[in-house]
Protein backbone atom coordinates (compact mmCIF):
# COMPACT_ATOMS: atom_id res chain seq x y z
CA UNK A 1 0.00 0.00 0.00
CA UNK A 2 1.54 3.24 -0.69
CA UNK A 3 1.73 6.19 1.20
CA UNK A 4 -1.01 8.00 -0.71
CA UNK A 5 -3.48 5.47 -0.67
CA UNK A 6 -3.00 5.13 2.95
CA UNK A 7 -3.86 8.54 3.78
CA UNK A 8 -6.98 8.57 1.33
CA UNK A 9 -8.53 5.56 3.17
CA UNK A 10 -9.01 7.62 6.01
CA UNK A 11 -9.62 11.25 4.07
CA UNK A 12 -12.38 11.99 1.58
CA UNK A 13 -10.62 10.94 -1.94
CA UNK A 14 -11.99 13.22 -4.03
CA UNK A 15 -10.84 15.91 -2.17
CA UNK A 16 -7.23 15.75 -2.78
CA UNK A 17 -4.65 16.69 0.20
CA UNK A 18 -1.73 19.08 -0.56
CA UNK A 19 0.76 16.37 -0.33
CA UNK A 20 3.24 18.09 2.21
CA UNK A 21 -0.08 16.97 4.34
CA UNK A 22 0.77 13.38 2.91
CA UNK A 23 4.10 13.54 4.20
CA UNK A 24 3.02 15.34 7.26
CA UNK A 25 0.70 12.68 8.08
CA UNK A 26 3.70 10.07 7.06
CA UNK A 27 6.46 11.35 9.33
CA UNK A 28 3.56 11.38 12.36
CA UNK A 29 4.01 7.50 11.52
CA UNK A 30 7.48 7.21 10.91
CA UNK A 31 8.54 9.30 13.32
CA UNK A 32 5.95 7.63 16.25
CA UNK A 33 7.48 4.25 15.09
CA UNK A 34 10.69 5.01 15.89
CA UNK A 35 9.48 7.09 19.20
CA UNK A 36 8.30 4.11 20.66
CA UNK A 37 11.35 2.36 20.77
CA UNK A 38 13.61 5.67 21.84
CA UNK A 39 11.16 7.07 24.33
CA UNK A 40 10.02 3.25 26.09
CA UNK A 41 14.11 2.51 26.08
CA UNK A 42 14.62 6.18 27.60
CA UNK A 43 11.64 5.24 30.53
CA UNK A 44 13.23 1.99 31.33
CA UNK A 45 16.88 2.83 31.63
CA UNK A 46 15.65 6.20 33.56
CA UNK A 47 12.67 5.05 35.87
CA UNK A 48 12.57 1.48 36.01
CA UNK A 49 15.99 -0.51 35.44
CA UNK A 50 18.84 0.14 38.13
CA UNK A 51 17.60 2.36 40.74
CA UNK A 52 15.43 4.64 38.81
CA UNK A 53 15.69 8.50 39.14
CA UNK A 54 16.55 8.45 42.51
CA UNK A 55 20.30 7.52 40.87
CA UNK A 56 19.84 10.02 38.28
CA UNK A 57 22.21 13.18 39.46
CA UNK A 58 24.72 15.33 37.77
CA UNK A 59 27.25 12.71 37.86
CA UNK A 60 25.19 10.03 36.78
CA UNK A 61 23.95 12.34 33.00
CA UNK A 62 27.88 13.31 32.77
CA UNK A 63 29.11 9.91 32.86
CA UNK A 64 26.51 9.31 30.58
CA UNK A 65 27.57 11.77 28.46
CA UNK A 66 31.03 10.78 28.39
CA UNK A 67 30.94 8.96 24.92
CA UNK A 68 29.09 10.09 21.70
CA UNK A 69 26.52 7.03 22.23
CA UNK A 70 24.12 8.67 24.15
CA UNK A 71 24.61 12.23 23.29
CA UNK A 72 23.19 10.93 19.89
CA UNK A 73 20.48 8.69 21.41
CA UNK A 74 19.52 11.77 23.42
CA UNK A 75 20.24 14.14 20.64
CA UNK A 76 17.64 12.08 18.37
CA UNK A 77 15.09 11.26 21.01
CA UNK A 78 15.30 15.14 21.38
CA UNK A 79 14.28 16.34 17.53
CA UNK A 80 12.54 13.71 17.58
CA UNK A 81 9.95 14.22 20.16
CA UNK A 82 9.59 17.87 19.47
CA UNK A 83 8.98 17.11 15.89
CA UNK A 84 6.53 14.51 16.20
CA UNK A 85 4.87 16.56 19.44
CA UNK A 86 4.59 19.64 17.47
CA UNK A 87 2.85 18.40 14.24
CA UNK A 88 0.45 16.34 17.01
CA UNK A 89 -0.37 19.69 18.68
CA UNK A 90 -0.48 21.76 15.10
CA UNK A 91 -3.59 18.91 14.54
CA UNK A 92 -4.83 19.69 17.80
CA UNK A 93 -4.79 23.63 17.43
CA UNK A 94 -6.39 22.99 13.53
CA UNK A 95 -8.95 20.54 15.10
CA UNK A 96 -9.87 22.74 18.26
CA UNK A 97 -9.05 26.52 17.36
CA UNK A 98 -11.31 27.58 14.85
CA UNK A 99 -11.03 31.22 15.14
CA UNK A 100 -8.16 32.36 12.77
CA UNK A 101 -6.84 35.04 14.56
CA UNK A 102 -6.40 32.49 17.62
CA UNK A 103 -5.80 29.59 15.67
CA UNK A 104 -2.63 31.44 13.82
CA UNK A 105 -1.44 33.01 17.28
CA UNK A 106 -1.15 29.56 18.86
CA UNK A 107 0.50 27.99 16.03
CA UNK A 108 3.15 30.34 15.57
CA UNK A 109 3.31 30.46 19.93
CA UNK A 110 3.87 26.43 19.31
CA UNK A 111 6.77 26.62 16.96
CA UNK A 112 8.44 29.17 18.63
CA UNK A 113 8.38 27.24 21.63
CA UNK A 114 9.20 23.87 20.19
CA UNK A 115 12.40 26.00 17.60
CA UNK A 116 14.00 27.25 21.37
CA UNK A 117 13.43 23.90 22.82
CA UNK A 118 14.95 21.91 20.02
CA UNK A 119 17.93 25.37 20.10
CA UNK A 120 18.42 24.80 23.63
CA UNK A 121 18.41 21.26 23.97
CA UNK A 122 20.96 20.33 20.81
CA UNK A 123 23.28 23.03 22.57
CA UNK A 124 23.35 21.45 25.47
CA UNK A 125 23.95 18.10 24.62
CA UNK A 126 27.04 19.43 21.63
CA UNK A 127 28.75 22.07 24.18
CA UNK A 128 28.01 19.97 28.03
CA UNK A 129 31.67 19.77 29.41
CA UNK A 130 32.17 18.15 32.70
CA UNK A 131 35.98 19.22 33.03
CA UNK A 132 34.71 22.80 33.59
CA UNK A 133 33.23 21.46 37.16
CA UNK A 134 35.97 19.32 38.30
CA UNK B 1 -15.48 15.34 28.99
CA UNK B 2 -19.24 14.66 28.66
CA UNK B 3 -20.17 18.13 26.51
CA UNK B 4 -17.36 17.43 24.24
CA UNK B 5 -17.99 13.57 23.28
CA UNK B 6 -21.49 14.86 23.33
CA UNK B 7 -21.03 17.23 20.73
CA UNK B 8 -18.47 15.23 18.65
CA UNK B 9 -21.01 12.33 18.09
CA UNK B 10 -23.72 14.75 17.16
CA UNK B 11 -20.97 16.63 14.79
CA UNK B 12 -23.20 17.20 11.14
CA UNK B 13 -20.07 16.25 9.41
CA UNK B 14 -21.43 13.71 6.80
CA UNK B 15 -18.31 13.11 4.65
CA UNK B 16 -15.42 13.19 6.53
CA UNK B 17 -13.30 9.68 7.69
CA UNK B 18 -15.17 10.32 11.45
CA UNK B 19 -18.65 9.22 9.79
CA UNK B 20 -17.20 6.85 7.26
CA UNK B 21 -15.10 4.52 9.81
CA UNK B 22 -13.52 5.11 13.17
CA UNK B 23 -14.48 7.70 15.08
CA UNK B 24 -18.18 7.74 16.25
CA UNK B 25 -17.94 6.93 20.45
CA UNK B 26 -17.06 3.71 22.04
CA UNK B 27 -13.84 2.46 22.36
CA UNK B 28 -12.69 4.57 19.12
CA UNK B 29 -13.71 7.90 20.29
CA UNK B 30 -12.30 7.00 23.90
CA UNK B 31 -8.76 5.94 22.64
CA UNK B 32 -9.37 9.33 20.43
CA UNK B 33 -9.23 11.34 22.98
CA UNK B 34 -6.46 9.33 25.30
CA UNK B 35 -4.09 9.36 22.77
CA UNK B 36 -4.72 13.44 21.97
CA UNK B 37 -4.73 13.97 25.86
CA UNK B 38 -1.90 11.93 26.45
CA UNK B 39 0.47 13.67 23.79
CA UNK B 40 -0.52 17.28 24.56
CA UNK B 41 0.22 16.20 28.70
CA UNK B 42 4.03 14.65 27.47
CA UNK B 43 5.00 17.57 24.85
CA UNK B 44 4.26 19.68 27.69
CA UNK B 45 6.41 17.71 29.80
CA UNK B 46 9.13 17.29 27.10
CA UNK B 47 9.23 21.62 27.19
CA UNK B 48 9.95 21.38 30.77
CA UNK B 49 12.39 18.64 30.70
CA UNK B 50 14.58 20.36 28.18
CA UNK B 51 14.92 23.17 30.47
CA UNK B 52 15.68 20.89 34.00
CA UNK B 53 17.66 19.20 32.00
CA UNK B 54 20.14 22.22 30.98
CA UNK B 55 20.61 22.99 34.49
CA UNK B 56 23.77 20.64 33.66
CA UNK B 57 25.33 23.66 32.67
CA UNK B 58 24.79 25.20 35.59
CA UNK B 59 27.04 22.40 37.50
CA UNK B 60 26.56 20.09 39.87
CA UNK B 61 24.73 22.39 42.65
CA UNK B 62 22.07 23.76 40.42
CA UNK B 63 21.14 20.42 38.66
CA UNK B 64 21.09 18.09 41.99
CA UNK B 65 18.77 20.54 43.32
CA UNK B 66 16.80 20.10 40.60
CA UNK B 67 16.82 16.00 40.65
CA UNK B 68 15.84 16.01 44.59
CA UNK B 69 12.90 18.33 43.67
CA UNK B 70 11.87 15.26 41.18
CA UNK B 71 12.50 12.55 43.48
CA UNK B 72 10.32 14.24 46.29
CA UNK B 73 6.63 12.52 47.16
CA UNK B 74 5.30 15.67 45.15
CA UNK B 75 6.48 14.31 42.40
CA UNK B 76 6.13 10.58 42.24
CA UNK B 77 2.82 10.26 41.36
CA UNK B 78 3.22 12.41 38.36
CA UNK B 79 6.25 10.95 37.52
CA UNK B 80 3.74 7.45 37.64
CA UNK B 81 1.36 9.70 35.63
CA UNK B 82 3.57 10.37 33.01
CA UNK B 83 4.65 6.80 32.70
CA UNK B 84 1.16 5.65 31.76
CA UNK B 85 0.54 8.33 29.24
CA UNK B 86 3.92 7.71 27.33
CA UNK B 87 3.12 3.51 27.43
CA UNK B 88 -0.58 4.01 26.26
CA UNK B 89 0.33 6.66 23.26
CA UNK B 90 2.94 4.55 22.41
CA UNK B 91 1.23 1.63 21.70
CA UNK B 92 -1.95 3.16 20.81
CA UNK B 93 0.27 4.90 17.98
CA UNK B 94 1.13 1.17 16.85
CA UNK B 95 -2.70 0.91 17.13
CA UNK B 96 -3.27 3.63 14.72
CA UNK B 97 -0.53 2.66 12.08
CA UNK B 98 -1.83 -0.72 12.40
CA UNK B 99 -5.51 0.74 11.46
CA UNK B 100 -3.71 2.67 8.62
CA UNK B 101 -1.27 0.60 6.48
CA UNK B 102 -2.63 -3.32 7.28
CA UNK B 103 -5.77 -3.66 5.47
CA UNK B 104 -7.58 -5.57 8.01
CA UNK B 105 -6.79 -3.17 10.83
CA UNK B 106 -10.05 -1.49 10.67
CA UNK B 107 -11.75 -4.65 11.06
CA UNK B 108 -9.95 -5.67 14.18
CA UNK B 109 -10.07 -2.17 15.65
CA UNK B 110 -11.93 -3.22 18.98
CA UNK B 111 -9.51 -6.06 19.63
CA UNK B 112 -6.80 -3.69 18.97
CA UNK B 113 -7.79 -1.38 21.54
CA UNK B 114 -8.09 -3.91 24.00
CA UNK B 115 -4.75 -5.53 23.39
CA UNK B 116 -3.34 -1.44 23.47
CA UNK B 117 -4.80 -1.41 27.00
CA UNK B 118 -3.68 -5.09 28.27
CA UNK B 119 -0.44 -4.14 26.92
CA UNK B 120 -0.31 -1.25 28.64
CA UNK B 121 -1.27 -2.43 31.81
CA UNK B 122 0.88 -5.00 31.75
CA UNK B 123 4.16 -2.69 31.24
CA UNK B 124 2.35 0.07 33.16
CA UNK B 125 1.62 -1.87 36.85
CA UNK B 126 4.93 -3.38 37.02
CA UNK B 127 7.11 -0.15 36.41
CA UNK B 128 5.13 1.99 38.67
CA UNK B 129 5.35 -0.64 41.39
CA UNK B 130 9.10 -0.28 41.33
CA UNK B 131 9.18 3.65 41.00
CA UNK B 132 6.84 3.50 43.87
CA UNK B 133 9.47 1.33 45.91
Amino acid sequence: MSVEQAYNNHFRPEDPPRSSEVWTWFFMRLSGLALVFLVLGHMAIMHVIGGGVDRVDFDFVASRWNGALWRTYDWLLLVLALAHGALGARTAIHDHLHRKGLNRFATTALYLIVAFMAAVGTFVILTFDVSRFT
Amino acid sequence: MCWYIERLMASPIETSAYKRTLYRGGSGMWSWILHRGSGLAVLGFLFLHVLDTSLVMFGPKAYNTMARIYESALFRPLEVVLMFLVIYHAFNGLRVILIDFWSRGVRYENLLNRAVMGITLILFVPSAFIMLR
